[in-house]
Order: structure tokens, then C-alpha cells, then sequence
């Protein structure tokens, strides 16, 4: 085990007398609790972390934040094997085992590092311009590119963690711990507000955690600690660290991550992960800055990082990234970073500054101290390559637009950029906030939203931290003043003391010293300078194409270092301003969510509802095998010992036909109808007329959309002189009753009619087959089923078995038959009742496959599945069902001239040579090979038991006129061909005899 | 995600309602007496401006009442909240 060698000896958020152990590439490690893995590997001198994505250069860690475009890491192993994890953002824990993504076989050694060495032939649009054409090829290359360029492995084992969900509302949302976020916070809690405060790191202090300023007189991280006892004082304050908020939608709809469990290593079984859904009153962002690089030749060498990482690292971790460092940068903010490494002991060279005459106070202690500064100068090229052996630097020509001669060398190992500060804007982009360029701090701040929400500190493009405190609480008191809550008085603000700061010169790219040379701007994705560059002469305009083209910012990072470069080079190519280019657009998520957090508890049996009828039990009893019809489970069919499909399914078809089934039917949907005006609306609803109807009769009726096409079909009873109940398809139910209240509601609010959905209130079972009057008659009390009493398409009231029943006879299978519904809670006492009395009738349960070979028999449609949605009455053949004395919905749309044109696809039979898949297309001309005219398709088909042949219902062209006619079912490319014969729909009893009985 | 001021309930999260596209689209009293296009227009043509839009909302796993909103495209806003019937803003009426 090696000493951690780069670790400062007091100091820090981190524990010292807290030892961690951790592995990473197979070696193992010792860092400290309050550690990243970042953090931990810096300490312990590992400078080299990953391999990038295209040319499989060598990397190190650049940032200490969520920015992170090179240390990703593999997490664990088996089922809590994580994925392209930031280094920077994983806390480290005892036990962690961590390995870079993107190498092989390892980091120090990578094969396919040969992409570096012929980098001009992979510019920008490689992907498009090579592989993807001829296409025929592409997936011959795909699979090698993706090995090439592929990241972390995705687990293949079931996740071992649990996820929750939680709503909550408040009246101030503070996104940000920082010193903005805490201060507005603060201010809201103190007015009384409901306040979230919410932080991704694991402590509140933000960018005080690392940047080691002063608040009066106490230290940041000091003014912090006290401000969250006197926050967690506050009952109507609730504070969530570990939490990321990335997702703002609109009227301040926000989505967050807490991570409860990741940073103890996420043991399987713990709650790991809980999303957050919140709506707030007023939202306060104080999301602070993400800092830009530099960029020139050769920017991506492990040992070159941002120059507030290199800080954090020594202020927050009490680690030296490295022991000779150079700065370089366009503004103030990198000498404070270099002040903070040379108190840490690091050997600061030089700090390099494009500006010609910097003077704000951080550089004069910086010159004080007697570190060079060499103003208007530029780095050119860095020399090693696993790690940053030294510099190049050139002074700027006169201009500002090109070098001096003069090369310099200079000896480091650590290099910290700081190339101005990018206003971390995302949230507040998300629902559509506007932004505007500030020229003078040189980044893009938030300008109108119509979200309320206030923007505050640095992700305001105020960077200096009296600003961030004073906006801060102002933001506070704000929001809790518009949530309608009394000022709290005299403002508890800070004596203002601005810091004197020079301003900042961009410097977005210089041209390159040679030819070939990698100026990186999206560290992750390998998009350098030339490829923008490249990008824009091939005649991209549009920053958002370029973005594709170039994949510059399409990385797990999101480009978060590398995009305003990106878009200031192609401004800069252009000739155009930044705005003018402006910006992509930003979307959630901020930060990569896991699937687990957003699946929350709905995984396995609570994935989806499962609705299960009163019978359930005993059909699972007795060996049903179960189909889903929506979110119904619906005995499929029951196999006796040694039956298959085919067998079982014959078995319940001619027990149907020759004695008698039954079925369980509760899914149907079933739907009250009461009130005087019943009749007039199931008119305007149905195809049919309803004025007639007898009670104590059954009419089946058809629905249509408005379009004219059948959308749901059903049969109708009329139970009292103002009183129907209607069924309807089971998958159909719910979007029939809203259908229904649609037009009562919105068109006939005049209408007396009232609909109640009853579909879960009865069970229902159907009888059917010659024997199924016997059977009932065992059972039913005060009913008289005679055939002269009770005809078929009737309905009475009794009680079967002893519980109160309707009694519908009607029939879905062509043979006698009755539908027995009773109140839910009986459904099973009844379907028992059956089984005793069945059995000297062998009385067979049927699943809904036979059901379904009955009624294609008969040419019974099945509404979505014989019809989906473009089909008319008159193209099912059904036109008598259509009534021409009165207006109903899609009436109108049957006389369309679309709908009335003679080459519709019409509903007919197929008398088959042998059994075709349900949709299968039909032809009428073969050929050798497609292409082939396709004339319709197969809706249904079945093996007919009764008919002893394949079966099958079709929608064809003009098919009401081609009867008789043969057509070809060509089923695969190797030529194999069913011929059908078209006939009528009706195969079995078209006259109807075996209902009548 | 809007949060939408049911007129008989409250305001309640967007997933508890249903869309019902533009509002104020009466049914033709006597659909026979147009022509295709005039029906097509009924049935097909929405206006999709790029500002106030009014349209149809449904409870749905509320109260499962209609009733209309005009609502901004372009922001999101809600400016108004009214039940089935009621006119719409501005100088029209239903
Ligand atoms: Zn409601």
C-alpha cells in the first residue's frame, strides 16, 4: 500500500483519523473520509485516470466537480456495477473498487491509443462521412467502432438497491448551498417561508468548501456550519445535501435526486436513491459557476486541470495536485489559485496571462510574492504525454491574433486554466428562461423567464463573494415577500466590500503554432479547435448542427467545460457575435439519473397494475394460462396434462359447439346508463337506432368516431323505462366512458343522462353450447327460460344459485347462450356453483383463444383486432347496422369521399391451405421477390375446429367483390406462399339457427 | 409540468388531467348540409397559434369534469380557467 504522498499534513474537510481504504485499476489506495475518489487518487500521486473517447489519449482529473469530462469510472461490480461515474463526484468509502472506462486492456497500456497517431483521419463527422456509407457496411463497422469507442459496461444483473419517490411542495425553493443559496435561505426562513434547501454535495458551503475565503472574520466553511444550525433551528426549513435538482419544468415544477445510500457504497437492500418531485411558490437559483479552460496545443495532458479544481483540491481535500505548478489564464480569479497552491507548498513557476497589463489586487500578491507573471503571453504546447513534464509559452504578436518568436520553456507538473467562469444556467434555461451575453465578464447570464424565479450569485454572473452574499439574500427576501409573507425587518446584510477584480479578456483561440496539432475543446468527446473550425467551412451555421456534427458537448459531461469555447470558436470562424450564434438548448437532465431513481418502487409486480377478476384464483387453480388484455389478466386457455395450445384450444372449441363452456367475461367494460333522455343519447352514440328498444330486450350496437370509423362495439340492454346498461370491449372500457362524457358534457350538456362506470361491480360469466339452458335451469330461480319467454337478445332479473343475477342471453360464439352477471363479490361463489352443477354436462372452462376461434367462425369483428382504427361499417360489411333516420356520431364522415371510394379495404374470410401469422400480407399478383403489391392483410386466424381447416378474417381491397377470387399469402423471402380463397366472413351457421334455440 | 386550476377542485399536477385539444369547436347542428370540406374543416383543423390558445381539459382522475383553459404556447402560462359553456375571453364569443 502506498503512502499517500501528495496529502497536506493539516487542514481541510477531510478526516484524517478516519482511514479508507479503496481500489482502483486493481491497485489499492488509502484516502480519508470526506475524500472523493478524485481527491483520494490525487493523494496517492495517480495522475493518469482514463483513456478519451475517440483517440484514447491519456487523462487525468481536470475538475473537483460535476464539469468532469475525463476521470469517469467504472463503480463495483456484478449488480451494483456502476456505469461513467465523475471521479470527482464519488465520495469515497471503505472497500470502494473503482477501474477507468474506455481502455483496454489498461489504462497505462491502451490498444487502441493507434487512434492518437492517425487523429487526421478521424476529423470531424468521421462517423458520417466514413461509416455510414455505403450503408450496407455500417453494420459490418459498428461493431468495432463500438468496442473502440465505447464507455462503462452497463450491469446485467437486477439493481439490489431500493428507490423511493416523494412530492412535496414548498413556498422557496433554494437550489445551491453555496454562500448565495444559504444566505437566500437564510433570509426566506427567517420571513417565515417553507423553505427546501437543497445541495448536491454532502455539506452546504458550495464553492466556500474549496476556495478558502473569509466571511468577516471568520472562515467560509465556519460561516457555513453556523448558518446550517441556525437554518435546521428553523421548523419550516428543510435542508436535502447529496441531492441534485435537474430538472426544472413548468410553473417551477421541480425534479431531484437525493443520494442516500451511495456514499456508504450503496450496500444491496438500503434505500440508495430518492426522486424528488417538487412544486414551489418561488425558486431560488444559486447554482454558482463552472469555470472554462484554455485552449491550445496538446490542453489535455494528465497533470492540466481547471485552476478552482487545483484549489479545491488543496482548500477542501488537503491534497497538492502536483509540486511544480504554472497558471495560466485571462483573468483574476486564477491567482487566487495560485495563492492558495503556493501557502500549500506547491512550487508555483509562473502564471501565464493573455492580458497585456494585469492589475486587480490578487495579482499584485501574487507578484508580491515573487512568482513571475508573464502578462500577454500564450501557452503553445505541453511537453509529456502519460504526464505533464513542462510548458511552451510564447509572447502575443501586437495584435493579440498570433505569437512573437521567442519559444520558452517552463518545468511543471501541474497546470491550472482558468479561462473565465460559465454561469451555471442550466435549471434556469430548462423551462425556457432567455439568456443574455454579458461582453463584459465574457459569459451568458439569465435575462427574462416566466418562471417565478430568482436568479442570484454566480450562476448570476456575480462572482465575487460579498456580491454572491448580498444578491443571495436579496433573492431571499424577495421570493418569501412574493410567496405574500411579511418583511422581516432591517435586512441582516454583510458590509460590502468589493474586491478590486481586473476584468476579463477572452481569448476563445489562437491559431496554431503547426500543422496537426490538438487544441482540445471538448475534452470528452476529442473535439478539438481545427474540427469546429473544419465544422464551419463545410458550411455549418447553425450551433446546434455543429454540435451534432462535431459531437462537441454530446459526452456524459454535456460539454460543461468545453461548449462556450465551442460556440466562441465558431462565432470567432464566422465572423459572426456570440449571441448571434447563441447558445444549445438545455435540457434536463442536469446530471445523469439512474433508471432505478426514476422507476422509484414501480419495478416487478408494481411496474404496471395487474386487474384480476373475482374468479382469478380458480382459474390459476386449474392450470389457465394467462393472457394480458390491457391491464387484465384473461384465462387464455386451461391445458389438461399432456395438451398443448393447439390441443387444449380444440378441446374448448368443440365443447362449445357440441355441449357446453363457460367463460369467465367480467373484463368487459360495463356502464350504467340512467335518466330520461338514455334513448335520444345512445342515438347520437351508436350507429343503430334505440328509440325501439323494448325493455327487458338487448340490441347490439356499434360505435364510430367522429371520422366515421369503428372505434367500439358492444351490446346494450334496456333494464327500465329510463334505465340501459351498456357493455363494451375490455380494452375499450375506459376510453369509452370518457368518450361518452366527453359529448354529454361538452356538446349535450342539455341531455338528462347520467353514465356510471361499473365495470369492476359485477362478474360475469358466460354459458354457451346447446347445454347451456339445461345447465342454467339447474341454477336459476324466477326466470323462465324458455325459448318463447326468454328469446334470444333478452334480459331478465332473477337469482342463479341463489344470488341476485341479470341475465343476458346473447352470444359471442354463434351458439345459445347466456350471460349471468352478479355482484362482484359473488363472482366465484357463482362460477363454484357452476362447476358442481356442470359436471354431469361436462361443463368446460374456455379461455378467451377458443372464445376467439368461435367467434372468427362466425365473423364476429373483434374491434382492434379486426379493425384498427381506419375502418368503416361499410368496409366490415356491416352497413345494416347503420341507421339513415337519424344523425350520429361520424355520420357525416361515412359520406366523405374517402370513405365512400370503391378500393377500400374490405372485411372478408380466407378459406386457408394451412395456418398464416395474424397480419400477414396478401397479394394478388405473386412475383419472385418483393416488391409486390400488398392488397390487404390477415386481422385473424385461427385452426377451426368445427370446419376441420385453417381460418382466417382479412381486410382486401375492394374484397366485398373478389368472393371466389385467390389470392397469395407470401410468408417468408425464400418464396414459401399460402394461397387463400375469399369468402364470406360467416363460416359457420350463416344463418344464425344455432342461436335461435 | 403545469399546474392546472381545476374550476371545480382546485389546483392539481397535469397528470391527473387529460388534453382535449382546442376548445370552442361546436359540433355542426346539421352535418348533412355541408360540404366534405366544410366537415373536414370541423373535424380536422385546429389552430395552433405561437400565443393564448384555448382548450379543452378533462379532470381526469379528479372530478373528471371538462372545462376550458387558455393557455400561452409559447410560455406555458395559464391566463384563464373556465367551465364548459362559459364564453371565451376577449371580443369573441363561443
Ligand atoms: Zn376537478
Amino acid at each position: 500500500m502506498k503512502r499517500q504522498r501528495y496529502r497536506l499534513d493539516v487542514g481541510a474537510r477531510i478526516d484524517r483519523g478516519k482511514t479508507l481504504r479503496f481500489s482502483f485499476n486493481g491497485k489499492s489506495y488509502e484516502g480519508f473520509d470526506g475524500d472523493t475518489l478524485a481527491s483520494a487518487l490525487l493523494a496517492n500521486g495517480v495522475r493518469l485516470v482514463g483513456r478519451s473517447f475517440k483517440y484514447h489519449r491519456p487523462r487525468g482529473i481536470f475538475s473537483a466537480g460535476m464539469e468532469e469530462p475525463n476521470a469517469l469510472v467504472q463503480l463495483g461490480s456484478g449488480a451494483a456495477s456502476e456505469a461513467n461515474l465523475r471521479a470527482t463526484q464519488v465520495e469515497l468509502f471503505d472497500g470502494l473498487e473503482a477501474a477507468s472506462v474506455n481502455c483496454w486492456p489498461s489504462v497505462d497500456f491502451d490498444i487502441w491509443a493507434i487512434n492518437d497517431r492517425f487523429s487526421s483521419m478521424l476529423p470531424a463527422g468521421f462517423y458520417y462521412k466514413t461509416f455510414m456509407w455505403p450503408k450496407k457496411f455500417w453494420h459490418q463497422y459498428e461493431k468495432v467502432i463500438r468496442r473502440g469507442a465505447g464507455l462503462g459496461t452497463a450491469p446485467e444483473l437486477p439493481d439490489q438497491n431500493i428507490y423511493d419517490k416523494r412530492n412535496q411542495h414548498c413556498e422557496v425553493l433554494v437550489v445551491g448551498g453555496g454562500p448565495a443559496g444559504i444566505s437566500a435561505a437564510l433570509e426566506a426562513g427567517r420571513a417565515g417561508a417553507r423553505v427546501i434547501l437543497v445541495d448536491e454535495q454532502a455539506e452546504l458551503g458550495g464553492a466556500l468548501l474549496g476556495n478558502g475565503e473569509h466571511i468577516e472574520s471568520r472562515s467560509g466553511v465556519d460561516w457555513a456550519l453556523a448558518a446550517r444550525t441556525e437554518l435546521d433551528e428553523m421548523p419550516e426549513v428543510h435542508i436535502l445535501t447529496r441531492t441534485t435538482a435537474f430538472g426544472y419544468y413548468h410553473h417551477n415544477y421541480i425534479l431531484m435526486v437525493e443520494r442516500l445510500s451511495d456514499h456508504l457504497g450503496a450496500p444491496a437492500g438500503t434505500l440508495r436513491q430518492r426522486l424528488w418531485k417538487i412544486r414551489a411558490h418561488q425558486v431560488v437559483l444559486a447554482t454558482g459557476a463552472i469555470e472554462r479552460p484554455m485552449v491550445f496545443a496538446d490542453n489535455d495532458r494528465p497533470g492540466i486541470m481547471l485552476a478552482n479544481a487545483a484549489r479545491t483540491y488543496v482548500n477542501r481535500y488537503g491534497v497538492r495536485p502536483g509540486n511544480r505548478a504554472v497558471l495560466y489564464t485571462n483573468n483574476d480569479s486564477a491567482y487566487h489559485a495560485a495563492h492558495d497552491l503556493a501557502e500549500a507548498g506547491v512550487r508555483v513557476e509562473a502564471v501565464i496571462d493573455v492580458r497585456p497589463n494585469p492589475t486587480g489586487e490578487g495579482v499584485e500578491a501574487i507578484r508580491q510574492r515573487g512568482i513571475k507573471v508573464l502578462a500577454y503571453h500564450a501557452l503553445v504546447g505541453t511537453v509529456g504525454v502519460k504526464r505533464l513534464r513542462g510548458i511552451e509559452v510564447l509572447a502575443l504578436n501586437e495584435k493579440g491574433d498570433g505569437f512573437s518568436d521567442g519559444l520558452q520553456r517552463l518545468r511543471c507538473d501541474l497546470l491550472c486554466l482558468s479561462g473565465g467562469w460559465n454561469p451555471t444556467v442550466h435549471l434556469f434555461s430548462q423551462p425556457g428562461g432567455k439568456l443574455n451575453f454579458d461582453e463584459l465578464k465574457a459569459c451568458f447570464v439569465p435575462g427574462e423567464t416566466n418562471e417565478a424565479v430568482i436568479v442570484a450569485g454566480a450562476a448570476n454572473g456575480v462572482f465575487s463573494l460579498q456580491g454572491c452574499l448580498a444578491g443571495g439574500a436579496a433573492a431571499g427576501r424577495e421570493a418569501a415577500a412574493k410567496t405574500g409573507l411579511e418583511d422581516p425587518g432591517a435586512p441582516s446584510l454583510l458590509p460590502v466590500i468589493p474586491a478590486e477584480e481586473g476584468p476579463i479578456t477572452p481569448v476563445w483561440h489562437l491559431p496554431p503554432v503547426s500543422k496537426g496539432e490538438m487544441r482540445f475543446v471538448d475534452l470528452h468527446n476529442d473535439v478539438t479547435a481545427s474540427d469546429l473550425e473544419l465544422a464551419t467551412r463545410e458550411g455549418y451555421r447553425s450551433i446546434e448542427l455543429v454540435k451534432r456534427y462535431t459531437t462537441a458537448g454530446m459526452g456524459p459531461d454535456q460539454g460543461r467545460t468545453g461548449n462556450m469555447h465551442a460556440l466562441a470558436i465558431v462565432a470567432d470562424t464566422l465572423g459572426r457575435s456570440i449571441p448571434e450564434v447563441g447558445t444549445t438548448t438545455y435540457r434536463a437532465p442536469y446530471t445523469p439519473v439512474p433508471y432505478g431513481a426514476m422507476a422509484g418502487r414501480d419495478v416487478g409486480a408494481l411496474a404496471d397494475p395487474i386487474r384480476m377478476t373475482a374468479i382469478h384464483g380458480w382459474h390459476e387453480r386449474s392450470g389457465a394460462v394467462f393472457d394480458d388484455v390491457s391491464q387484465w389478466k384473461r384465462p387464455w386457455y386451461y391445458p389438461r396434462p399432456g395438451e398443448d395450445m393447439n390441443a387444449a384450444v380444440k378441446r374448448e372449441c368443440i365443447a362449445a359447439r357440441t355441449g357446453v363452456a363457460i367463460l369467465d367475461a367480467s373484463t368487459l367494460g360495463k356502464i350504467e346508463i340512467h335518466g330520461p333522455d338514455s334513448a335520444k343519447y345512445l342515438n347520437r352514440i351508436y350507429t343503430n337506432g334505440w328509440s325501439k328498444l323494448a325493455i327487458g330486450r338487448c340490441r347490439y350496437g356499434l360505435m364510430l368516431g367522429e371520422d366515421g370509423m369503428v372505434m367500439d362495439d358492444g351490446v346494450t340492454s334496456r333494464l327500465g323505462e329510463t334505465h340501459y346498461f351498456m357493455t363494451t370491449t375490455t380494452g375499450g372500457a375506459a376510453r369509452v366512458m370518457a368518450w361518452m362524457e366527453d359529448w354529454l358534457q361538452c356538446e349535450w350538456s342539455d341531455l338528462k343522462v347520467y353514465l356510471t362506470s361499473v365495470t369492476e361491480q359485477w362478474a360475469t360469466l358466460s354459458i354457451s353450447g346447446p347445454n347451456a339452458r339445461r345447465v342454467l335451469s339447474d341454477l336459476a330461480e324466477g326466470v323462465d327460460l324458455a325459448p318463447e319467454s326468454f328469446p334470444h337478445m333478452a334480459v331478465r332479473e332473477g337469482k342463479v344459485a341463489g344470488i341476485n343475477a341479470r341475465i343476458f342471453r346473447v352470444s359471442f360464439t354463434g351458439e345459445l347462450g347466456f350471460e349471468v352477471s352478479v355482484a362482484n363479490s359473488y363472482g366465484l361463489a357463482l362460477w363454484q356453483a357452476f362447476q358442481r352443477v356442470g359436471e354431469k354436462y361436462d361443463l368446460t372452462p374456455i379461455g378467451i383463444e377458443a372464445l376467439h376461434v368461435l367467434r372468427a367462425e362466425k365473423g364476429y369483428i373483434a374491434v382492434g383486432h379486426d379493425t384498427d382504427g381506419s375502418v368503416t361499417p361499410g368496409d366490415l360489411g356491416m352497413d345494416w347496422l347503420v341507421s339513415s333516420k337519424k344523425d350520429f356520431l361520424g355520420r357525416r364522415s361515412l359520406a366523405r369521399s374517402d370513405s365512400i371510394r370503391p378500393d377500400r379495404k374490405q372485411f372478408v374470410g380466407l378459406k386457408l391451405e394451412a395456418r398464416v401469422p395474424e397480419g400477414a400480407q396478401i397479394v394478388s399478383e405473386l412475383r419472385r421477390r418483393p416488391p409486390m403489391k400488398m392488397i390487404g392483410h390477415v386481422t385473424s386466424a385461427y385452426d377451426s375446429a368445427a370446419l376441420g381447416k385453417s381460418i382466417a378474417l382479412a381486410l382486401i381491397e375492394r374484397g366485398h367483390e373478389r368472393m371466389g377470387e385467390t389470392v397469395a399469402i407470401p410468408l417468408t423471402l425464400e418464396g414459401r406462399v399460402v394461397k387463400a380463397e375469399i369468402v364470406s366472413p360467416v363460416f359457420y351457421d350463416p344463418s344464425g339457427e344455432r342461436l335461435n334455440v | 409540468m403545469l399546474l392546472i386550476d381545476c374550476p371545480y377542485c382546485g389546483p392539481r399536477e397535469e397528470i391527473e388531467f387529460s388534453y382535449g385539444g382546442e376548445a370552442h369547436i361546436e359540433r355542426p347542428k346539421q352535418p348533412d348540409k355541408l360540404s366534405d370540406a366544410e366537415w373536414a374543416d370541423y373535424l380536422f383543423m385546429r389552430n395552433n397559434p405561437k400565443g393564448p390558445l384555448a382548450e379543452r381539459w378533462c379532470h381526469s382522475y379528479g372530478c373528471r369534469r371538462w372545462f376550458n383553459v387558455e393557455r400561452h404556447t409559447v410560455t406555458h402560462e395559464i391566463q384563464r380557467v373556465y367551465k364548459m359553456g362559459e364564453p371565451r375571453g376577449g371580443e369573441e364569443g363561443t
